[in-house]
């Protein structure tokens, strides 16, 4: 099914009572080139780059639940491209670029809004890092602006901008920067890549790998029978080290929960999406009116999907802090999605020890940006065997070799990444 | 999630401070790079009953090893690690 207006049209003379399903839900075949196990954002993106972009089009996406139901639908839906070290960089701004000629690309509206990310800064030091980090952006051709006091008051009035502690300076503006619809891009994707033949199979767990006398991965044992494959990719951050150990691997990750919040629905007050640089604290507004913002993760392992109430006090309190206001605002919803802590706070796109098998691992609490680019470079990996250029430094041996990509220079402490 | 501390009796999460796998132990300082490597980077990161080392910061600035379930949060032992934490960072 194609959609235009004249499909929209269509379907809103008839009741909407026409709508097609937008993808098949498909029962697994024997076998495949490629499995990817994991229907979330990034293995159905790496799923329709491998249909599109290499023209591997036989291809299952296998998914334990229903498709979007982890942490591609318990995001706070920003995307942006404002990192600063070499293999971060490039591979978002890779990244950006996707997202920006997205709906096009699925023909599927994925509500991709560029309505700007500010870092606020409240110390010269913190200030002096923006700069750098700005002009590293504009070095790599990503746009970057650094705002004075009197410009971000400008756009965003309504801060405490003279909160005795953190007095707000200024801040990192990416124009480029924004929101985009995160269940729409999980469906876009489904939409596009069924179109080309992929078959994504739901309520699917991979319960084991088949491997050959050389230790090859040739398939996987699923809850729904045996399924070969030429090669199997893994796109199941929040549970890498689960599924990896089914193939004898112990990889450099932890898993933690992160808590999201939604308030009540409030008139227009919140034009992109903000982020408190004294706490941990980012918002945005949704179409529909709610404030979207989150902070930092729990801080201990966990594979529960939920979190605890001193991190619920401490975002609410970067919140209060930020704007005071918000604390006239009720909270509607509160959840918890599961991260893939990695040593660095980078991901892993990479061959494994394991032949036949591939990683896609480690997104810590960034994984929904990336979504478009990691589909991209991953399919690359699977089609190709080697490494994306934007992706060349992701790989999984940099804990041993020492190349790690550590934004914020915590080291191996996942939980402070 | 609540813990009950040997000490102080049960307490809010608040107090304490997450330390990690207490499973893993430092290397000697002639181990091989592969045992360093190891036990810095690599992590069982297991689904189920665990035990890890908490600090409780904000009672009796004691190490404590708790027994708990990452899949529910559930714990089931809580006990005293004195120097648990300074012999885990090498302190």
């Amino acid at each position: 099914m194609k959609y235009s207006i004249f499909s929209l049209a269509r379907a809103a003379l008839s009741g909407h009572k026409n709508w097609q399903r937008t993808w098949r839900d498909a029962t697994p075949k024997d076998r495949y080139d490629v499995v990817i196990i994991g229907g979330g954002g990034h293995g159905l993106a790496t799923a329709w780059f491998l249909a599109s972009e290499y023209g591997i089009r036989n291809v299952a996406v296998l998914e334990k639940g229903w498709i979007g139901s982890g942490n591609a639908g318990r995001n706070t839906t920003i995307i942006r491209s404002n990192y600063g070290l070499p293999g971060n960089t490039g591979f978002y701004e890779l990244s950006m670029k996707l997202w920006e000629r997205m709906e096009q690309d699925l023909n599927y509206n994925t509500m991709v809004s560029q309505r700007g990310v500010i870092n606020l800064y409240h110390s010269d030091a913190q200030r002096d890092a923006y700069a750098r980090r700005g002009n590293t952006m504009r070095i790599n051709g990503i746009d970057a602006e650094l705002l004075d006091l009197a410009a971000v008051k400008k756009m965003i009035p309504f801060l405490n901008f003279d909160n005795a502690r953190f007095p707000v300076q200024g801040g990192l503006l990416q124009r480029r920067g924004g929101t985009a619809r995160h269940d729409a891009v999980v469906w876009g994707y489904a939409h596009a890549a069924s179109a080309l033949g992929v078959d994504i199979i739901q309520n699917c767990e991979v319960t084991g790998f088949t491997r050959d006398a050389n230790g090859k991965v040739t398939g996987v044992e699923t809850s729904r029978g045996k399924i070969s494959a030429g090669k199997v990719g893994m796109a199941v951050a929040g549970s890498s080290s689960r599924v990896a150990a089914m193939a004898g691997l112990r990889l450099p990750i932890e898993s933690h929960v992160l808590q999201a919040f939604v308030s009540e629905a409030i008139k227009p007050l919140i034009p992109g999406v903000m982020t408190f640089g004294a706490g941990h604290f980012y918002v945005s507004q949704s179409d529909k009116g709610g404030l979207v913002f989150g902070g930092d993760i729990d801080g201990y392992n966990s594979y529960a999907q939920r979190g605890n109430m001193p991190v619920m006090e401490d975002v609410c309190e970067g919140g209060m802090a930020l704007m005071p206001m918000i604390g006239r605002v009720r909270l509607l919803r509160q959840w918890g999605g599961i991260m893939d802590m990695s040593m660095d706070g980078s991901p892993i796109i990479d061959k494994t020890p394991v032949d036949g098998l591939y990683l896609n691992a480690g997104w810590c609490y960034g994984g929904f940006k990336a979504t478009p680019g990691s589909g991209f470079v991953f399919a690359h990996l699977l089609a190709r065997d080697q490494s994306h250029e934007e992706a060349v430094r992701f790989r999984l041996d940099r804990f041993r070799t020492g190349a790690m990509i550590d934004e914020k220079g915590q080291g191996a402490q996942p939980n402070l990444h | 999630m609540r813990i009950v501390c040997p000490f102080c009796g049960e307490r809010e999460l608040g107090e304490f401070t997450y330390l990690g796998d207490a499973k893993p132990v430092r290397p000697a300082a002639g181990a091989s790079e592969d045992e360093v490597f190891d036990y810095v980077y690599l992590r069982d990161n297991v689904a189920g009953e665990t035990s890890e080392y908490w600090y409780h910061g904000g009672g009796c600035r004691t190490w404590l090893k708790i027994a708990r379930n990452t899949l529910t949060h559930e714990i089931s032992s809580v006990e005293p690690a004195a120097g648990a934490g300074a012999a885990k960072v090498g302190a």
